[in-house]
C-alpha cells in the first residue's frame, strides 16, 4: 500500500503543495521540448521532401554550432562567423545531395537510412578533427543573446525563467511561423509539397529533385543552427548532445513524421513529460529515468495510436 | 478450354464450401462492402467481376481474414463466422495470389514455394538447429512435393533465382505456385492474369484448369478480361460499387440487364 | 579454373540442399577452420590473438544475432549493445552464485537470459514496424543501460561499479580471469562461434529461415499464409538476442577480463554492430562475419599500421580518422553495393565459376 501511495498519490499531492515547483518543471520540460521540436522538425523537413529518415539531423546541430564556435575561435567575429556557418550549411547540403542521395535515388528507405549514419559518422569525424573534441563553450553575448534570469513570484513562491531560454522559445516561434510561411504561400514550398507527396508526380510536371533536395536539406541545416546555438547556450557545444538528440526519434513517433505541428507538439510532450516524471517518479527509483521515459512513453503512445498524434489512420492494402 | 458448363452439372448442385451472407465492411465513411451475399460450391470455379472501385478485392481480404467486416458472417466448410483470421482461415486451407505481386522478393522461386510449406512442417527448434534427422527428412519430403508443383508450373529453369528478378509474368506463376504449396482447398485468385500478354494468358488460363481438374480445388477468381472469365468459370458474381448486381452461369450474367449497364454505362 | 563444379551432380534432395553445395566451398570452409584451429595459434603472436582475433570473434557472434533480426527478419534494432549487456551480467550473477559450474556454461546460458529480455522488448514489433520500431530497441538500450548503472545488485555492489572477473578453469587450465593465456581464451571462443555459427546457418536454411525472410520480405503475403507474425518476430528477437547475450559474456569474459561494463554496452556499440551488418551484408552470415572483421579490426590498423609503415598517428587523431572512414566506408559500400562485402563476395565467386568467360 504504502508503495502504491508513492506512486499513485504522494507525487499529485507534492504537486499541489508547491505549485510554483510544478510551474517551474514544466517550464523546464517546455524549453528542452522546444529543442526537441527543432531537431523533429529539421527531420521531418527531410523526411517528407526526400522519405529518407535522417539520422544525422542530431549531428547536425552539433556540427553547426561547433562550427560556430570554433570559427570564432579562430578569430572571426560573431556575425562573419556565423554567416560562413550557414555557408558550410549549405556546402554540406550540397555534398549530401551529390555524393549521397544523387546516386541512392530510388534504393530502399533502409538503404538511405544507413547512409545517413555514414552522414553522421563523417561530421563526428570531421568535427573532432577540425575543431577538437572537446566541449566549447556558446558565443551567446557576441551573438547579443540574452543572459540572466527574471523571477517571477507566483503561487506563494517564485518561478526562475532565464531569458535565454525564452529567447529560445521565441526564435523557435518565429522560425516556424516563416517556414510554414515559407511551404504555403512560396513557389517552391508548393514545389515541396508535391515532391512530398510523389516523387514521380512531381519530376513528371518539371519540378527539378535534386534542387528541392539542396533546398530541404539547407533548411534543415538552419534549423539546426539555429538548434545548435539554443542548445549551446543552454549547456556547452559538444558531442554529447548527440546521444541527447536521439529523444526527436520519440518525438517524431509522437507527432508522426510528416507533420510540423506534431512535431513541435510531440516535442512540448515528451519534453514535459519527462522533466515532470523525472521531478515527481524519478526519486522513487534512484532518478536519472530521463534517459529513457522518452521513449517508454512514445511506446507507450505508439502501442493505441501506430499513426502518431497527427497521422491517419492507416489502412494496409494489399 | 471448354464450353461453360460441360460435363459439371454436378458441381452447380454440389455442396457449399464457403458463404458469404450479407456483408458489409466501411473504412470509415467509406463503404467499400454492402450486404453482399454469395456462395461458393466444392470443386467450382466462380469469378468475381465488376468494374474498378466494386469492391472485389476487399471481398478477397474479408474472405481470408485480412478485413475485418461490420456485418455479416462467413461460413466455411460449414463452420459460421463473423469473422476470419489470417492464421485460421489459412490453416483451414484457403490460399490466395495477389493483385500486385506479393511475393518475397528476397528468396529463390524454391525457397517462396517452399514458404508455402511453412503450416505443413511442425518439426521443433531444437531440430531446426541441427537441419539433422527429423528436420532434414521433413524437408526433403516437402522439397519433393514442391518440385513437383515446380514441374507442374514449368518453372524448373528458375527454381534458384531470386524472385525478385523474374519478369512479371513468371512471378505470377511462381505466386501461383506458392498458393498451391499450401494444398488449399479454396484458393483465392486476384488477377492472375492482369498485365499478361495473349500467351501467358493462355498458359495461366492452362494452369487453372489443371488445377481444378487435377486437385480439385475450389477456385475463387477476379478477372477484367471477360473472355477468360467466360471460359473459365462455372459461375459468376457481379459486384458495383460494393453491392451485388448478378450472380449465375456466365451465360446468365452476360445477358443481364444491370450487368450490361454497369460495364458499358447507361444512356443518358 | 579450380573453382569448377562440373562434373559435381547432385543425386538427392539432400545434397542439392546442402550449405555448401559446391565441393570447393565445403573445402575452403575446412581449410579456414584449420587456419584459425592451427595455423593462428602455432604463428601468430599473443598481441594479433588478443587484439585481433578474439575482438573479431565476439562482434562476428554480436553481428550474427543482429543479422538474424535485421538481415533475415527485418526489424531494425538499436539495442544490440544493451542485450549484450544483459548476458555479461547475467553470466556474472551466474558464476558468483554457482562459482561451481563451469563458466562456459554460463556464457552460454546467459544467452537465454538475453533471449529472455529481448522477447518482452521485441512485444511491440507486432504493431509497429519499420523505424518505430527502432525507436522501441531504443527504449531497451537505454532503460537496460539505466539498470546497468542504477541496481548495484548486479554488479554484486562492487565499489568500482564494474564487472569482476573470477579465476575460472577447464581440467585446471585458467580460461577466464588474469591467468588465462590468450590462446585458450581464444580456442574457447573460436570454439563457441563455430558452433554457434552452425546452429544460425541451420536456422535460416530451414523452415525457420523462410519464416524470418518472408515476414521481412512482404509481411502481409506471409501472414496469410499461415506464418504466425508475432511467433516468428519474436522467435528472431529471442535467438538475435541470444548471440548478443553470449557475445557479451564472452565480451567481458574472454576478452576484456572485466572492466566498466555500462560503458561496453553502450549505444555506440549498438551502432557499432549494425555497421557492420550493413558492410558486411544484411541477409547473410558470412557478411557477419566480413562486416566485424572490417570495423573491429579498422581502429587497430589504424593504431598500429600507420605508425609502422612510417606516418605518426596521436591516439585521438586516429579515432577521428576512423569516424571518417567509417563514415566514408558506409556511404561508398551502400552505393557501389547495397548488399554488402557479401554479395560482392558472391559476384566475385560468380566471376570465378565462369572464369575466363564473361558469363
Amino acid at each position: 500500500m504504502d508503495i502504491l501511495y508513492k506512486i499513485l498519490i504522494d507525487p499529485f499531492v507534492q504537486m499541489g503543495a508547491a505549485p510554483d515547483l510544478l510551474v517551474q518543471t514544466v517550464w523546464e520540460g517546455l524549453v528542452s521540448g522546444v529543442l526537441y521540436a527543432l531537431i523533429a522538425l529539421g527531420f521531418v523537413l527531410i523526411f517528407k521532401a526526400s522519405g529518407v529518415f535522417n539520422f544525422a539531423q542530431g549531428i547536425m546541430v552539433v556540427f553547426a554550432g561547433l562550427t560556430l564556435v570554433g570559427l570564432h575561435e579562430m578569430g572571426l567575429p560573431a556575425p562573419i562567423a556565423l554567416l560562413v556557418t550557414l555557408g558550410v550549411m549549405f556546402f554540406i547540403a550540397v555534398a549530401v545531395e551529390r555524393v549521397v542521395l544523387r546516386p541512392l535515388v530510388n534504393q530502399p528507405d533502409i538503404i538511405l537510412f544507413m547512409a545517413t549514419f555514414g552522414i553522421t559518422y563523417l561530421l563526428i569525424g570531421f568535427g573532432e578533427l577540425i575543431f577538437g573534441g572537446n566541449p566549447k563553450r556558446m558565443i551567446t553575448e557576441e551573438l547579443y543573446l540574452p543572459s540572466g534570469a527574471i523571477e517571477w513570484k507566483a503561487f506563494g513562491g517564485f518561478v526562475q525563467f532565464q531569458k535565454i531560454d525564452v529567447a529560445a522559445a521565441v526564435i523557435a516561434a518565429l522560425m516556424i511561423a516563416v517556414l510554414a510561411f515559407f511551404f504555403q504561400k512560396t513557389r517552391i514550398g508548393r514545389a515541396l509539397r508535391a515532391v512530398a507527396d510523389s516523387h514521380k508526380a512531381a519530376l513528371s510536371v518539371g519540378i527539378s529533385l535534386n534542387q528541392i533536395w539542396v533546398i530541404v536539406w539547407f533548411t534543415a541545416g538552419i534549423v539546426a543552427l539555429v538548434t545548435g546555438i539554443m542548445w549551446g547556450a543552454r549547456s556547452d557545444v559538444s558531442f554529447a548532445l548527440q546521444v541527447i538528440a536521439l529523444k526527436a526519434l520519440p518525438v517524431l513517433i509522437l507527432g508522426g513524421f510528416t507533420s510540423v505541428p506534431g512535431a513541435i507538439v510531440g516535442g512540448l510532450i515528451i519534453g514535459i513529460g519527462e522533466k515532470i516524471g523525472e521531478f515527481y517518479w524519478g526519486p522513487l527509483v534512484g532518478g536519472g529515468i530521463e534517459s529513457w521515459l522518452a521513449y517508454f512513453i512514445a511506446l507507450g503512445f505508439l502501442l493505441f495510436r501506430p499513426q502518431g498524434l497527427f497521422g491517419e489512420k492507416i489502412i494496409e492494402r494489399i | 478450354m471448354r464450353a461453360p458448363g460441360d460435363g459439371r452439372q454436378g458441381i452447380m448442385a454440389g455442396d457449399v464450401l464457403l458463404a458469404v451472407e450479407g456483408v458489409s465492411l466501411a473504412f470509415g465513411g467509406v463503404k467499400a462492402i454492402t450486404d453482399v451475399s454469395f456462395d461458393i460450391r466444392k470443386g467450382e470455379i466462380r469469378a468475381i467481376i465488376g468494374p474498378n472501385g466494386a469492391g472485389k478485392t476487399s471481398m478477397l481480404n474479408v474472405i481470408n481474414g485480412f478485413y475485418h467486416p461490420q456485418q455479416g458472417r462467413i461460413t466455411f466448410k460449414g463452420e459460421a463466422r463473423k469473422r476470419m483470421r489470417p492464421y485460421v482461415a489459412a490453416s483451414q486451407g484457403i490460399a490466395r495470389t495477389f493483385q500486385n505481386v506479393a511475393l518475397f522478393k528476397g528468396m529463390s522461386t524454391l525457397d517462396n514455394i517452399m514458404a508455402g510449406r511453412t503450416l505443413k512442417m511442425n518439426k521443433g527448434f531444437f531440430w531446426q538447429c541441427l537441419r539433422y534427422g527429423p528436420a532434414m527428412r521433413e524437408e526433403i519430403e516437402h522439397r519433393k512435393f514442391v518440385e513437383e508443383i515446380i514441374d507442374f508450373l514449368e518453372i524448373q529453369a528458375i527454381r534458384k533465382t531470386p524472385v525478385g528478378k523474374l519478369p512479371y509474368g513468371l512471378q505470377k506463376r511462381v505466386e501461383l505456385g506458392r498458393a498451391l504449396a499450401m494444398e488449399p482447398e479454396l484458393l483465392l485468385l486476384d488477377e492472375p492474369m492482369a498485365g499478361m500478354n495473349l500467351e501467358e494468358k493462355a498458359d495461366m488460363s492452362r494452369f487453372i484448369l489443371e488445377v481444378s481438374a487435377q486437385y480439385g480445388t475450389t477456385i475463387a477468381l477476379i478477372e477484367h478480361d471477360m473472355g477468360v472469365v467466360m471460359d473459365l468459370s462455372d459461375r459468376v458474381v457481379v459486384l458495383e460499387y460494393g453491392r451485388k448486381i448478378a450472380d449465375g452461369t456466365p451465360a446468365e450474367v452476360s445477358a443481364d440487364q444491370s450487368v450490361i449497364d454497369a460495364y458499358l454505362g447507361v444512356p443518358h | 579454373m579450380f573453382y569448377r563444379e562440373a562434373g559435381q551432380y547432385k543425386t538427392s534432395y539432400a545434397s542439392d540442399m546442402a550449405v555448401f553445395p559446391i565441393r570447393q566451398d565445403l573445402i575452403g570452409v575446412l581449410l579456414i577452420l584449420a587456419v584459425a584451429y592451427a595455423a593462428i595459434p602455432a604463428f601468430a603472436s599473443d598481441f594479433f590473438i588478443s587484439s585481433v582475433m578474439i575482438p573479431f570473434l565476439v562482434f562476428s557472434l554480436a553481428a550474427i544475432g543482429l543479422n538474424v533480426l535485421t538481415g533475415y527478419t527485418g526489424l531494425i534494432s538499436l539495442g544490440t549493445g544493451a542485450f549484450m549487456g544483459v548476458g555479461a551480467y547475467a553470466c556474472y550473477k551466474l558464476t558468483t552464485i554457482f562459482p561451481g559450474v563451469n563458466i562456459i556454461v554460463w556464457i552460454v546460458v546467459s544467452g537465454f537470459f538475453s533471449a529472455a529480455v529481448g522477447v518482452v522488448f521485441g512485444i511491440p514489433s507486432l504493431r509497429i514496424k519499420g523505424f518505430y520500431l527502432a525507436v522501441a530497441t531504443l527504449a531497451a538500450q537505454f532503460f537496460l543501460q539505466w539498470c546497468f548503472v542504477r541496481i548495484p545488485w548486479l554488479y554484486n555492489y562492487n565499489a568500482s561499479g564494474a564487472i569482476e572477473v573470477a579465476q575460472r578453469t577447464l581440467f585446471d587450465i585458467p580460461i577466464t580471469g588474469p591467468r588465462a593465456t590468450p590462446e585458450t581464451r581464444y580456442f574457447i571462443l573460436l570454439t563457441l562461434v563455430v558452433v554457434l555459427t552452425w546452429f544460425a546457418s541451420n536456422l535460416v536454411h530451414g523452415r525457420i529461415g523462410r519464416a524470418w525472410m518472408a515476414v521481412r520480405d512482404m509481411d502481409i503475403a506471409a501472414e496469410l499464409m499461415g506464418i504466425k507474425l508475432l511467433d516468428t518476430k519474436l522467435l528472431a528477437f529471442a535467438v538475435s538476442s541470444f548471440y548478443a547475450g553470449v557475445a557479451g559474456a564472452a565480451m567481458m569474459f574472454l576478452w576484456y577480463g572485466g572492466g566498466e561494463a555500462s560503458d561496453a554496452f553502450n549505444i555506440n556499440q549498438s551502432f557499432n554492430i549494425l555497421f557492420m551488418i550493413i558492410i558486411g551484408g544484411l541477409g547473410s552470415l558470412l557478411g557477419a562475419f566480413f562486416g566485424a572483421a572490417f570495423i573491429s579490426t579498422l581502429p587497430t590498423i589504424l593504431k598500429f599500421g600507420l605508425p609502422a609503415i612510417g606516418i605518426p598517428l596521436a591516439g585521438a587523431t586516429a579515432e577521428h580518422l576512423t569516424h571518417i572512414l567509417v563514415g566514408g566506408l558506409i556511404i561508398f559500400f551502400l552505393i557501389v553495393e547495397p548488399h554488402g562485402l557479401a554479395r560482392l563476395w558472391q559476384i566475385g565467386k560468380q566471376k570465378l565459376r565462369m572464369w575466363p568467360f564473361p558469363y
